[in-house]
């Protein structure tokens, strides 16, 4: 069964439809590129799959519950499925540590100390466990974002959804992001990321999707996309025109 | 006729300023509770207290202070309420500190980042729970500043209660410039209490903003 059935989703912003009958469906460990020129709606499709933009038509599915509207199913949906922003988001008033607890003991009710070994075995996990007690505006960006990963992770998600999570950092600091990424993939995560980093899509997605003006326009393993594109758009994309 | 010292003038315009310091506190405070209250309103997601919120800022904000005071002191006189000048003097301040604080903070809590209310709404947090460990302790910190230097207004919008007859230190220094016939010297006092009372709060404000914009040079 499908981790998450993505069917016939429409979303419109007034007049302007950016998504215009999207299917997608991710198998559990899955990793999902999804690349396309800006404005394609790729970001668009993320912040609908964890509810952040309310769907206009169709329907999507994480674990088999549907995606409803209503803040209690939201919430349920959003305990499945984490998110990464290219902004970060780090809460500024909270230290890192802080940031990775908040979320378990106000949603979950977890305890404190509880809470706190899984902050420490999250942050460790992303290398970061020494800056615990730091607070985000002493990090670097890719610290940052390390942490934000840590935060989601802290909350047990079954799929991860990164939103051009290198795409604010200086080029120096994307691979120590990406490092992550990709040992997160290795133990088999589920991951739908919007991404500009094609090295890395080739190398360590399962599939690529290409958007273009709010449809799928091509869809397949790394190899096949990046290597033998089928449609002028995409061809352009990729810079082989 | 007798004659004023220097002394006399002064210790009765600083008798006088102790109802300056009371009516200030009542106002800041009373203003912030209801101010708190209608911000809840406002930013919460019932329509109807939304509205409700915002139309008091509106005639609030778009009425002069002083027409609030005739309003209260002489409006409730016509249903036959008998108003003491101090009650509504401190109701006016009240409804009146209530609608600016309310709106000082609405700004504070929409310049906390969209982002942080998707991060913490993508961890499965409700609105409350945002609001309580997220949205407001960002807020709070950003609201100091302005509200402490809000104070100050709050000082001086007491001077404006002098003509419903609340003596407090302007009402004060009109009777003493009445016996005395010395307006330069008892203004000139008023003026220095005055000052003495709002230079620290102004001062404080900016000193305020100064460190807590170093927490928040990040965002």
């Amino acid at each position: 069964m499908s981790l998450i059935e993505i069917t016939e989703v429409r979303k419109a912003f007034g007049d302007n439809e950016v998504l215009k009958g999207i299917n997608l469906d991710v198998q559990p460990g899955e990793v999902i590129a999804i690349i396309g020129k800006s404005g394609s709606g790729k970001s668009t499709l993320l912040r609908c799959i964890n509810g952040l933009e309310t769907i206009n038509a169709g329907s999507i599915a994480v674990a088999g519950a549907q995606l409803l509207p209503d803040e209690l199913h939201l919430r349920a949906l959003r305990l499945k499925v984490g998110m990464i922003f290219q902004q970060f988001n780090l809460f500024p008033h909270l230290t890192v540590g802080g940031n990775v607890m908040v979320s378990q003991t106000v949603v979950k009710k977890t305890g404190k100390a509880e809470a706190e070994t899984m902050a420490r075995k999250m942050l460790d996990r992303v290398g970061l466990g020494h800056k615990f007690d730091a607070y985000p505006d002493e990090l670097s960006g890719g610290q940052q974002q390390r942490v934000a990963i840590a935060r989601a992770l802290a909350m047990e998600p079954i799929a991860l959804l990164c939103d051009e999570i290198t795409s604010a950092l200086d080029p120096e600091l994307v691979q120590e992001v990406l490092a992550v990424v990709r040992e997160l993939a290795a133990e088999g995560m589920t991951l739908i990321m919007v991404t500009h980093e094609m090295k890395f899509a080739r190398d360590v997605c399962s599939r690529v999707v290409f958007m273009h003006q709010g449809r799928v326009h091509e869809i397949g393993p790394p190899e096949e996309v990046f290597s033998n594109p089928q449609t002028a758009e995409l061809k352009q994309f990729l810079g082989m025109l | 006729m007798s004659d004023f010292s220097t002394w006399d003038i002064l210790r009765n315009l600083l008798l006088a300023a102790r109802w300056t310091v009371v009516l200030s506190l009542v106002s800041f405070i009373g203003g912030g509770l209801l101010g708190t209250l209608l911000l809840f309103m406002r930013i919460g997601k019932v329509s109807a207290a939304r509205a409700f919120a915002r139309y008091y800022v509106e005639l609030f904000q778009g009425t002069p202070l002083l027409m609030q005071l005739f309003l209260a002191f002489f409006g409730l006189g016509l249903f036959g309420v008998d108003v003491p000048a101090w009650l509504a003097a401190g109701l006016a301040l009240v409804c009146w500190s209530a609608a600016f604080l309310m709106e000082i903070w609405r700004g504070c809590v929409d310049a906390v980042a969209k982002g942080q209310w998707e991060a913490s709404a993508s961890l499965g947090m409700g609105y409350l729970q945002q609001m309580r460990h997220i949205i407001l302790p960002q807020a709070i910190r950003i609201a100091v500043p302005p509200t402490v230097g809000f104070s100050v207004q709050v000082v001086k919008g007491t001077a404006l209660t002098s003509i419903i007859g609340f003596v407090e230190l302007s009402k004060a220094g009109t009777i003493v410039t009445n016996a005395t016939f010395q307006p330069f010297t008892v203004y000139g006092f008023v003026a220095l209490i005055y000052f003495a009372l709002c230079w620290p709060l102004s001062k404080s404000a900016q000193v305020l903003e100064r460190k807590l914009n170093v927490a928040h040079r990040n965002h």
